[in-house]
């Protein structure tokens, strides 16, 4: 094994790569990550419309969403690529109907994120200004048509609803799994191969 | 036909407008290209605000005989509100201000004016979000004539302010920032 697929802590082996019996550090801290991530944004985008022009987060609240929505992009990418370039571990415990399923539901996760995340960048930036990711980088507008940031509006709304029925049924399902049926398909996730 | 600013002086508005004109009363079209309707409105009463609607079209008229007769109509396409921020233009066509969606069009008609000179007092309907209030706008001549291209025109600019709360906009932008001024530039091309 190459030596950068993994890191000797004490007597534990922690694997960066994925293995059949589960995912690898790289897999579960992005998945983990990004769904603390989603479901903060998914919070802060329905609380950051309410505010009043008066409140102290009225400029900053949305700054933050659109800052973590940039980072989460650019996660999302990086994450499509690891998934690529390293197989899932083994489903074969699964009956194949349930296979499709999960392949569907996960690539059906990346499909919407991407739509989703495209949606909320255009609505920033179809009227020329770009993106500041917390003031560090500046993302510009590729693309300027005043008047469709509604459309978008509406689509990253709609999305972001849509996102999470999934996120709550590949919840249930995991729970399902794990609880039901005692199977490994959470602790794959959880903890890994060990 | 030349106009210096002597002569116009002391002739009436809307005389002005027919200047050149034979026949009684003239119908003009507003250029879209060389008219603007801009707004402002306090920034938490520390700066102003500058935006305009870029779409409006419209005519106006008059007859020489009876300029208290003059009138003019102008529509404003409430979705082509540009305050040079695409997100604040969102919000500003959303229910909370515009209510664009619902109410795409802002219309102006006037029903009276008062003419004294160069300017006028312009009495006339302002619909908003399907509301109608009655408004003055203040408006002066500002030119007119033979353009270089065959045509014949004439300029004015209008100043009005609008209150608001009395179209249903009530979302909160501070104590100082409940009204908005508006300023017409028009500019017509005799029919």
């Amino acid at each position: 094994m190459e030596f950068w697929s993994q890191v000797n802590i004490s007597r534990n082996t922690i694997k960066l790569k994925n293995t059949p019996n589960g995912y690898g550090l790289v897999a579960r801290a992005l998945h983990w990550g990004m769904a603390l991530a989603i479901l903060f944004m998914f919070g802060l985008g329905l609380w950051m419309r309410t505010l009043t022009y008066y409140s102290p987060w009225y400029n900053q609240a949305p700054a933050i969403h659109k800052s973590v929505g940039i980072i989460l992009l650019v996660l999302l990418v990086l994450r499509f690529a690891w998934r690529l370039l390293n197989p899932a571990p083994d489903a074969s415990y699964l009956k194949p109907v349930e296979q499709k399923l999960s392949h569907l539901m996960h690539m059906g996760f990346y499909a919407l994120l991407i739509v989703l995340m495209l949606a909320g960048y255009f609505i920033s930036t179809l009227g020329g200004r770009g993106i500041s990711v917390f003031s560090f980088v500046e993302i510009p507008s590729i693309y300027v048509q005043k008047g469709l940031e509604d459309i978008f509006g509406f689509a990253h709304r709609a999305l972001a609803y849509l996102l999470i029925a999934m996120v709550a049924l590949h919840a249930l399902v995991a729970l399902k799994h794990h609880f039901i049926n005692h199977a490994k398909t959470l602790l794959r996730m959880w903890h890994g191969d060990r | 036909m030349k106009l210096n600013k002597k002569t116009i002086s002391t002739l009436s508005l809307l005389t002005l407008m027919a200047f050149g004109t034979p026949a009684l009363g003239a119908d003009f079209t507003i250029d879209e290209l060389h008219s603007s309707v801009n707004f402002r409105i306090q920034h938490l009463g520390m700066a102003w605000l500058q935006g305009r609607f870029d779409g409006l079209r419209g005519t106006f008229s008059f007859d020489e005989a009876d300029p208290a007769a003059a009138s003019i109509a102008v529509e404003i396409d409430t979705a082509s509100v540009n305050s040079n921020h695409g997100e604040r233009d969102n919000h500003l066509r959303s229910g909370d201000f515009l209510d664009a969606g619902n109410f795409p069009l802002a219309s102006f008609e006037s029903t009276s004016m008062e003419i004294e000179g160069e300017s006028a007092v312009v009495h006339g309907k302002l619909t908003l979000r399907g509301v109608t209030n009655d408004i003055i706008i203040n408006a002066d001549y500002v030119g007119s004539g033979d353009d270089p291209w065959g045509g014949y025109r004439a300029g004015f600019v209008g100043t009005t302010s609008v209150s608001l709360a009395d179209y249903g906009i009530t979302f909160n932008l501070g104590p100082a920032s409940t009204a908005v001024e508006m300023t017409l530039n028009i500019e017509g091309i005799r029919n």
